[in-house]
C-alpha cells in the first residue's frame, strides 16, 4: 500500500466519520443530561430528507440544512415530550422515532418528488462544495505534509470542520462552562440539580434539542455534502453506530472523535476492499461491517475498561412532593 | 391514591392510544391528497374480504405473533429485548441446517425438528446479551441492537460465502427438500372440506404461535419461574428477598424470549420461502414490539394485536398496489402505535384517569 493510497483511505475515513461524530455529540448531549437516545437514527433521516428535499427545491443548500435542523429538532421535541414531559419510556420513545422517520421520509418523498422515494439528484448551489484551504495549491509540492495538507486536510465541506470544531467546543462547553457543570449533574444527581434551584425540566429539554440540532446537521451532511440527495433509509445504521461509539468514548467528546474515527476508518476499508487477505487468511468484508458493534460489546463487557453510563440516566425526573 | 377500574386499564387505554395513532395516519393520508375513507374500506376488502387476503393476514401475524411473544415475555422481567430481529434472522439459520441436513421423509418431523432448530438458534443469540445484562451489567437494549446488526453481517456471510450452492449467483440457500415443505391453510381445512385461497402463505405455523401463546400463558401465570419472572420484573430487591437469583431469571427469561423470536423462521423461512434469503425477516422482529405494548405483554393480547398489525400490513400492501399511498405508510401506522401505546402512555392514561376520578367523585 503505497502513500497515495493511505491518503485516499484517511480522507474517506474523514469523509465517513463526520455524521457519525456530529450523531455521537448529539447523543453525548443528551445522554449526559440523562435522556436515553436511540433514536438518533431516526432524527438523522429525517434532516436528511429535509434538507436535501428542501435544497432541491430552493436550490439553496443553506436553506436546506435549516430545514434538516428544524425537522430534526421537530422530532426531538416528541422524544422531550415523552420522556421529560410524560415520563414515558425514553427507549420505546427512540424507537418510536425511528421508524416514524423511516416511514415519513418515505411516504412524503413520495408524495412530493414521485422518485421512488427519493429527492431529485442536487446539483450546483443545493448542494456543499469543498473547500480549498489556503496555501494548499502551493503548498501540494513539499513533501510528505503537502499532500496530507491538500488531500487529507483541505478539501472538505464546511460541515466537516464545523464537525471537528464541535469537538473541542462541546469539550469546553461540558468541562468548563457553568452550563456544563449543571449538564452533567442533571445526568448524574437531578435532585441535587433541583434542590440548587435549576430546572431539570428546562436543561433536559435544552439538551435534547442540542441533541437534535446537531441530528440535524449530520442528516443534512449526508444528503447534501456526501451524497446528492436522499434516497431511502440512507442512514443505514449510521445512528447506531454513532450510539456505540458513544458507549466506545465513555461519554465524553475527545474519545468520541477517536472512536468516531476508527468506526469511519473501519467503513472506508470495508468500501474500498471487499476481502481482506492477511497472511493466507481471508478476512471477509462481513467482518469489518460488523466490526464497530462487535467492539462495543466488547467494552460493554467491561473486559477493557468499563463504560458506565450517567447514573440518573434513562430515569425520568419527579419532583420530591 | 384512587385508581381507574381495571377493565379502563386494560381495554380503553389500548383501545384510545390506537384510534389517536389511527386518526393521526389518516390525516397523513389527506395531507398526501388520498382519500381516507376509501383507504380504510380498501384495506378491508383487500386483507379481510377473501380467503386470499385472510391468508396474508394470518402469515404476517403469524410473524408477529412469535416476535410479540418474544418480547411480551422478556418485558416480564422488565427487560427490553429489541434483539427479536436479529434472533429471528439467527433462527432462520438454525431452521435452514435442520431442513437442509436431511431429505426429511415428512412435514410431521421436520416441523418439531425445525421448531428445536430455530428455538435453539435464536435463544443462543439471545444468550450473549442476556448474560451480559446480569452478570456485567451492559444495557441489554445496547446489545441487543449490537447483535440485531452482527446477526445480519452473520446471516450475510453464511448466505455468501457458506450456505449458496455452488453455481447460483443469488445469496440464498438451495430449496428445502419437498419432505420439509409446511402444509398451508388451505392443505389443512382442505381436509375438513373448507375452501382456502391456494395462493396465500399461511401455515400451519399459525397454529403453532397459537400454541406458543398458550405455553406462554401458562409459563407467566401458572408456573414457578413465571412468577419469578414477574416478581424479578416488578422489583429486582424484592425479588432477591424473596430468594430469586436475578441473574438466573435474566437468562432464563432471554433465552425464552430469543427461543420465541427463533422460531419465527418456521413460518416465514419453511413455510413460506421454503429457502433461507438475505433480511428474510424484513422487520418483523420490530413490529413485535407495538404487538406487545398494545397487547400490554398478555399473550392474548398479543394475539390480538398480531392480528390486527397483520390486517394492516396486507392492507398496507394492498393500498400500495391500488393507490399512490407507499407501503411505508404502515411503518408510520406502526411508528405511532409504539409512541402512544409505550412512550406516550401517560398522555393518553392521565386525562382519562382524572376523568374516571371526577366521574367517580360525582356520583359518590
Amino acid at each position: 500500500m503505497d502513500f497515495a493510497t493511505v491518503l485516499q483511505v484517511l480522507d474517506s475515513t474523514v469523509r465517513l466519520a463526520t455524521p457519525l461524530l456530529l450523531a455521537c455529540l448529539a447523543g453525548l448531549f443528551s445522554e449526559r443530561s440523562g435522556i436515553f437516545d436511540i433514536g438518533l437514527e431516526g432524527k438523522m433521516l429525517f434532516a436528511a430528507f429535509f434538507s436535501a428535499a428542501i435544497a432541491a427545491v430552493t436550490g439553496s443548500v443553506w436553506l436546506g440544512l435549516l430545514a434538516g435542523i428544524a425537522s430534526s429538532m421537530a422530532l426531538a421535541g416528541i422524544h422531550g415530550l415523552a420522556s421529560i414531559t410524560f415520563r414515558g419510556n425514553q427507549l420505546i420513545s427512540g424507537v418510536a422515532i425511528n421508524f416514524l422517520a423511516a416511514g415519513l421520509t418515505v411516504v412524503i418523498a413520495q408524495d412530493w418528488f414521485q422518485q421512488g422515494g427519493r429527492t431529485p439528484s442536487l446539483l450546483g448551489g443545493a448542494r456543499f462544495g469543498p473547500l480549498t484551504l489556503p496555501f494548499a495549491e502551493t503548498l501540494r509540492d513539499v513533501p510528505v505534509f503537502g499532500p496530507i495538507y491538500h488531500d487529507l486536510i483541505s478539501g472538505h465541506t464546511i460541515l466537516v470542520y464545523v464537525a471537528f470544531a464541535m469537538v473541542p467546543l462541546t469539550w469546553w462547553v461540558l468541562y468548563r462552562s457553568r452550563f456544563g457543570l449543571r449538564l452533567r449533574a442533571v445526568g448524574d444527581a437531578p435532585e441535587a440539580v433541583d434542590t440548587a434551584g435549576v430546572s431539570v425540566i428546562r436543561m433536559r429539554f435544552t439538551a435534547v434539542a442540542i441533541c437534535g440540532v446537531l441530528c440535524g446537521v449530520a442528516g443534512a451532511y449526508l444528503a447534501t455534502a456526501l451524497q446528492a440527495g436522499f434516497v431511502k433509509d440512507m442512514t443505514a445504521g449510521r445512528g447506531y453506530i454513532a450510539l456505540a461509539a458513544l458507549i466506545f468514548s465513555k461519554w465524553r467528546p475527545w474519545y468520541a472523535l477517536s472512536a468516531t474515527l476508527l468506526f469511519g476508518l473501519l467503513q472506508a476499508v470495508a468500501l474500498r476492499y471487499q476481502n481482506i487477505e492477511m497472511g493466507g487468511f481471508v478476512l471477509p468484508v462481513q467482518v469489518m461491517d460488523a466490526l464497530p458493534y462487535i467492539l462495543t460489546v466488547v467494552i460493554l463487557a467491561g473486559f477493557v475498561g468499563r463504560a458506565i453510563p450517567p447514573r440518573a440516566g434513562g430515569s425520568p425526573y419527579v419532583k420530591e412532593q | 391514591m384512587d385508581k381507574m377500574p381495571r377493565w379502563a386499564d386494560i381495554v380503553l387505554i389500548p383501545v384510545f392510544s390506537l384510534v389517536l395513532a389511527f386518526l393521526l395516519s389518516g390525516l397523513v393520508i389527506v395531507a398526501i391528497g388520498e382519500d381516507p375513507v376509501a383507504a380504510v374500506k380498501l384495506m378491508v376488502t383487500g386483507a379481510l374480504g377473501s380467503t386470499y387476503g385472510w391468508g396474508y393476514t394470518l402469515y404476517y401475524a403469524t410473524n408477529f405473533l412469535f416476535t410479540g411473544l418474544a418480547f411480551a415475555v422478556a418485558n416480564h422481567a422488565r427487560l427490553f429485548n429489541i434483539g427479536a430481529e436479529g434472533q429471528a434472522t439467527l433462527g432462520g439459520l438454525g431452521v435452514a441446517f435442520v431442513c437442509l441436513a436431511i431429505p426429511w421423509p415428512h412435514w410431521a418431523l421436520a416441523l418439531p425438528a425445525a421448531i428445536i432448530g430455530g428455538a435453539l438458534f435464536g435463544a443462543a443469540w439471545a444468550f450473549l446479551p442476556a448474560w451480559l445484562q446480569a452478570k456485567r451489567g451492559s444495557h441489554i437494549v445496547i446489545t441487543t441492537i449490537m447483535f440485531n446488526f452482527i446477526g445480519a453481517s452473520l446471516l450475510n456471510y453464511m448466505l455468501v460465502n457458506v450456505m449458496r450452492p455452488t453455481g447460483s449467483m443469488d445469496p440464498a440457500t438451495a430449496r428445502f427438500p419437498p419432505g420439509a415443505h409446511l402444509p398451508t391453510l388451505h392443505d389443512l381445512l382442505a381436509v375438513f372440506g373448507i375452501p382456502f385461497s391456494k395462493a396465500a402463505p399461511a401455515n400451519i405455523s399459525f397454529l403453532v404461535a397459537i400454541a406458543a401463546c398458550v405455553l406462554v400463558w401458562l409459563l407467566i401465570w401458572r408456573t414457578r419461574l413465571g412468577y419469578e419472572i414477574r416478581a424479578q420484573g416488578h422489583s429486582e430487591p424484592a425479588a432477591v428477598y424473596a430468594g430469586i437469583r436475578p441473574v438466573r431469571i435474566v437468562v432464563l427469561a432471554m433465552l425464552i424470549s430469543g427461543a420465541l423470536a427463533g422460531c419465527m423462521a418456521v413460518n416465514n423461512v419453511m413455510g413460506e420461502a421454503e429457502r433461507l434469503v438475505l433480511n428474510a425477516v424484513e422487520g418483523a422482529g420490530f413490529i413485535g414490539i407495538a404487538v406487545a405494548l398494545m397487547g400490554r405483554s398478555h399473550p392474548f393480547g398479543v394475539f390480538l394485536a398480531a392480528i390486527l398489525f397483520g390486517f394492516l400490513y396486507q392492507g398496507g400492501a394492498e393500498l400500495a398496489l391500488w393507490t399512490t399511498i407507499p407501503r411505508e405508510l404502515i411503518v408510520v401506522i406502526q411508528a405511532l402505535v409504539i409512541l402512544f401505546t409505550g412512550a406516550l402512555d401517560n398522555m393518553v392514561r392521565m386525562p382519562l384517569e382524572k376523568l374516571f376520578l371526577s366521574m367517580r367523585k360525582g356520583r359518590g
